[in-house]
């Protein structure tokens, strides 16, 4: 039988293309032009780029990007801190509008090849253990492989991408075989972290915490580093919380109540709330929502491009695409499930958590759900290079895909 | 493989995977049902009168100060009156906007194009606040807050507006602040400025735009659906404007005020310039007449006014110090002296072949002295105190035309002087013969073009900034300076070429020319001016004056220079001059306070040449 490129995820990738193509055009439709009037063309021209390197990382040998993993990987990390350099020398915008930049190809790039090259390494690593990671200690070396990015990226800063880089730890942690409530210990000082704000809140997490590592019954020493650190982060909060930038306090503060200060900093994420809000079943119609119109969206072909989505396509618009997204993961835990071996399954599932980190995190920004961070959507959000590094993902898990077909995979 | 991935295992995690998926995207598509569907009709509403107005901040633009850190461009508190069009009451957003300007109308005085003006800026940025007023007054807004109800949309601020103390004295040098033009956002002459942004036209404000302009604010005003503001927030902006940045001036605002006062003391109605630079480029006072007052822009000037410093005749927005250009005349015979003693030509006791006897013949024309009498046999000095034309008709020929037009061209005379104030007109000078061919055919001039460039005649056109320039670097180390404002320029600079001693030879042979008339005195102490006047002749009507003068004589630590269309002759302008340079000197040292200025210009030389313009000049006549 003659193998053929996975249907199904072609279909998919097409459709999700198509819709994001044609809000990006309806995204630069304003009233008063702007740049991002003719947005859409310069996308259409990335994702041909996007499907020509789809098909050259397509035609690449899994062995061959195994062993360059830890290069690809070390030229990402070194991108990276040239970003940063470069970054802080040309650190003129003011400190409210420097997130916007990011995604920029200048700035953008770097990440995107970060995140391949850490999806690379990590599944080079986890392929390589006899048994999957089990104590704190084995996780380690992966929490420095994902840490190491995570960092140089916050430092640009960037929460938004570096949250991905987390994303991708985890769901590839996960898809090694590490135990849930592992990774859950291994989470628990971020929720501490984040739950410090709120005194009672985070006495409640610690006792939690005391309880559930007296069920699972982990190592003493194991069980006493992650209270300490837990209880470390509490206190560590205030201070870190005192080491954000002004913007990033704002962000977090609108993000657990936007309604508090509506026209600075819960501005966007009441304009995006307002527009998604006034689509309704159906939405205004593509190219006729008010809010996009008059421009009051934030970065509307970029950033917040879902609610042009909300706003003109309605719940069912909404509906549709988030299908696809879901579509889109299904097939993707099945290419992974059927993976010939193991590292190329791995590099499957990172892929699946890169790319679900960012739309979980940019959809749920448009709609509350998650604080504001400039993050691109994939598929949809304009700019050059995460384009470029969805299409050379996607070039992979179509490899892994046919590899599993030609070798008569039937699944037991 | 490792045992985590035996196919069971594997399984279990995709159905976790599968399930943990699900759970996200239904909490999602539960916050889009919730905000979508169940309170889609609380947003419509909101979207439908969306309440954010977008206003821009201006920022406040570095002070400019002058050499003492006295302010010659400062911001005082202003107000500005802005409209919200309203929308959705039947009205289109144009026609509510012209309503409500017409009532501001009955209130308040306002131009008669205001309406159209309102609503154009409306069509340019039609999410924001239109301007109405961009400096109103107190007992304006306090009339419009009085009448808020009837005035749907009015956003009344304060922000800080350009002021400049020296009003009309400093109008050339500061230039002004205006809205910045179409035109110029089309040619992105202003990086970074929007519609309605404020930016600096004309000298120093456009030269230094960027400096000093800084960045503009973002702030939002919540209105209701009818326009109505219910909340500003210009205390608390989205985005604060970051302050432009001062910079600092070489002027001395006090002798630019006294420039200005003297000027229309004296010489009311009088159209000209004058300049007043230290020996090493730095200028201190740069004023043109007649003037304007740059305040009148600051509030938008109407497009009547406009017009009519537009058509003036006497030009009142063209800065004559850099951009009028006049034969020089007289003052221009230092230069070709200034040649012939770098070539080594000529000393100061050098006498020329033929004795002055009122004129020279060259082929079959003389070349008149402005005394017809003849001055005889003089030296360079005596040349040079006498401004014998004969001399210098037989110094040039000396030179050689060749050799005259690229010395002079090397000089930078021909050039602008690259003084840091934008609108400079380039100063005109043949760079070579070449110039003549193109202008009269190879076959069309001749060698008589060396007699009138030497003297300061024919096709030489200079401004006076280029003339000053020229003295400053007689009057200093012979390094000619490129004269600058704010920042010193960085490239090399020319010399004259001239040895120390040949540099002071110059200074006392011109201080002769006025040494026995023009000096202060004071406990003993001269101050010696040392200078020259000129005429520079008008096809147009009567002969424009000019004077160039540096002082002590000694020890040069000013020079001055002014030109007066219309004078007849540089005596006119030379008390003006002499004044000025007094008074910067009294200023370094105030013991000078009280002496009383006489200026007695050499009987032979000036005053005679005002007498008879027409020989002064060397025109070319036939026998």
């Amino acid at each position: 039988m003659r193998t053929t490129l996975d249907r199904p995820l072609l279909i998919t990738l097409f459709l999700l293309c198509g819709y994001g193509l044609a809000m990006v055009y309806s995204a630069g439709q304003t009233d008063v032009p702007s740049f991002a009037e003719r947005a859409w063309i310069r996308q259409a021209g990335w994702m041909v780029v996007a499907v020509i390197a789809a098909s050259l990382s397509f035609r690449v040998s899994f062995r061959l990007l195994e062993w360059s993993a830890p290069l690809l990987y070390g030229l990402g990390l070194v991108l990276l801190v040239v970003t940063l350099l470069v970054g802080t020398g040309a650190g003129t915008a003011a400190s409210s509008k420097s997130w916007l930049a990011i995604g920029g190809v200048r700035i953008g790039q770097p990440v995107e090849l970060a995140k391949l090259g850490t999806v690379l390494l990590l599944a080079r690593y986890l392929s390589g253990l006899r048994h999957a990671p089990a104590t704190l200690r084995d996780l380690v070396t992966p929490g420095l492989i994902a840490g190491v990015p995570f960092l140089l990226v916050l430092r640009q800063p960037d929460l938004g991408s570096a949250m991905v880089f987390i994303g991708i730890l985890f769901t590839m942690l996960f898809w090694g075989g590490v135990r849930p409530s592992l990774l859950l210990l291994l989470a628990s000082p971020m929720v501490s972290l984040l739950l410090a704000a709120n005194t009672a809140w985070w006495a409640g997490w610690i006792v939690l915490l005391t309880v559930l590592l007296l069920v699972w019954r982990t190592y003493v020493s194991e069980g006493v580093f992650i209270w300490l650190v837990n209880a470390a982060m509490g206190v560590l909060a205030i201070m870190l919380w005192d080491r954000l930038k002004p913007h990033q306090q704002q962000r977090l503060v609108s993000f657990l109540n936007p309604a508090a200060d509506p026209v600075n900093s819960g501005y966007q994420a009441i304009q995006s709330k307002v527009a998604i809000g006034s689509g309704g079943w159906f939405g205004n119609g593509w190219l006729e929502g008010p809010q996009k119109r008059l421009a009051f969206l934030p970065e509307q072909p970029t950033d917040f491009i879902f609610s042009v989505v909300g706003e003109e396509m309605g719940f069912i618009g909404v509906l549709v695409a988030l299908a696809l997204f879901f579509t889109l993961f299904l097939i993707l835990i099945r290419v992974a499930r059927r993976a010939t071996d193991t590292f190329s399954s791995l590099v499957v599932f990172g892929v699946l958590g890169m790319l679900f980190t960012h739309v979980f995190e940019n959809v749920g920004m448009t709609i509350n759900l998650m604080p504001i961070t400039g993050i691109p959507l994939p598929f949809f959000s304009y700019g050059g290079s995460f384009v470029l590094a969805c299409g050379l993902s996607m070039g992979l898990v179509f490899r892994v895909a046919w590899d599993a077909r030609s070798s008569g995979y039937v699944e037991t | 493989m490792s045992s985590a991935f035996n196919p069971f295992r594997v399984r279990e995690r995709s159905a976790i995977a599968t399930w943990v998926l699900a759970v996200v995207f239904l909490l999602l598509i539960g916050a889009f049902f919730r905000a979508q569907v169940l309170s889609s009709e609380d947003f419509r509403r909101q979207s439908a009168n969306n309440r954010l107005r977008r206003l821009t901040l201006a920022s406040p633009r570095g002070i400019i100060f002058d050499r003492h850190g006295v302010p010659i461009a400062e911001n005082a508190p202003g107000y500005t009156v802005r409209l919200v069009a309203r929308t959705g009451s039947g009205q289109s957003p144009k026609d509510s906007l012209r309503a409500v300007v017409r009532r501001i109308g009955k209130l308040v005085p306002i131009s008669e194009d205001l309406e159209a003006q309102v609503v154009r800026r409306y069509e340019i940025a039609p999410f924001q606040p239109a301007l109405v007023f961009a400096n109103a007054s107190l007992e304006t807004v306090a009339v419009l807050e009085e009448h808020r109800y009837l005035l749907p949309g009015l956003v009344v601020r304060t922000e800080p507006r350009r002021s400049y103390p020296g009003g009309s004295a400093v109008a050339h040098l500061i230039g002004y602040v205006t809205e910045v033009s179409d035109d110029d956002l089309e040619k992105k002459r202003y990086p970074g400025a929007k519609a309605g942004t404020l930016v600096g036209k004309d000298g120093l404000e456009s030269r230094y735009d960027s400096i000093v302009r800084g960045l503009e604010g973002v702030s939002f005003v919540e209105v209701d659906a009818r326009g109505r503001m219910v909340r500003d927030e210009s205390q608390s902006p989205a985005l604060k404007p970051v302050a432009g940045e001062p910079i600092k001036t070489t002027i001395d605002l006090g002798l630019q005020l006294y420039t200005d006062s003297l000027w229309n003391a004296d010489y009311a109605g009088k159209r000209g310039g004058a300049i007043a630079m230290m020996p090493n480029g730095e200028v201190l006072a740069l004023y043109s007449a007649p003037t304007f007052d740059p305040n009148e822009f600051i509030s938008g000037v109407s497009p009547r006014r406009w017009g009519e410093l537009n058509t003036d005749e006497a030009r009142p927005l063209l800065n004559r110090a850099v951009r009028g250009s006049f034969p020089p005349g007289s003052p221009f015979k230092l230069v070709t002296a200034a040649v012939a003693l770098k070539r080594g030509l000529v000393d100061f006791d050098s006498h020329m072949p033929q004795s002055c006897t009122g004129g020279l013949r060259f082929g079959n024309r003389v070349f008149h002295c402005w005394k017809r009498s003849g001055h005889g046999s003089l030296d360079l000095t005596g040349a040079i105190a006498n401004s014998c034309n004969v001399y210098f008709y037989q110094l040039g020929l000396k030179i050689g035309l060749d050799n005259l037009l690229n010395e002079v061209t090397a000089m930078g005379l021909g050039r602008p002087t690259g003084i840091d104030l934008g609108s400079e007109r380039s100063s005109i000078f043949p760079p070579s013969t070449a110039y003549y061919d193109r202008q009269y055919g190879s076959r069309g001039w001749s060698n008589a073009v060396t007699l009138n460039l030497s003297i300061g005649q024919g096709e030489n056109a200079q401004t006076l900034l280029s003339q000053v320039r020229f003295y400053a670097a007689m009057a200093g180390d012979g390094v000619i300076p490129t004269p600058y404002i704010v920042k010193p320029p960085t490239d090399a600079q020319r010399s004259l070429g001239l040895s120390p001693e040949q540099l002071r030879g110059l200074r006392s042979a011109m201080q002769a020319v006025v040494d026995r008339g023009t000096a202060a005195r004071s406990g003993g102490r001269d101050i010696r001016v040392a200078g020259k006047t000129g005429t520079a002749q008008n096809p147009h009507g009567a002969d424009h004056g000019w004077f160039v003068a540096f002082a002590p004589a000694d020890d040069p630590k000013i020079v001055v220079g002014a030109i007066m269309e219309f004078a007849l002759h540089g005596t006119v302008v030379a008390p003006f001059v002499v004044k000025v340079i007094r008074r910067y000197l009294e200023s370094l040292d105030p013991s000078l306070a009280k002496v009383d200025v006489r200026i007695m210009l050499q009987p032979d030389s000036a005053t005679t040449e005002s007498d008879l313009p027409d020989d002064s000049t060397g025109q070319i006549r036939e026998p």
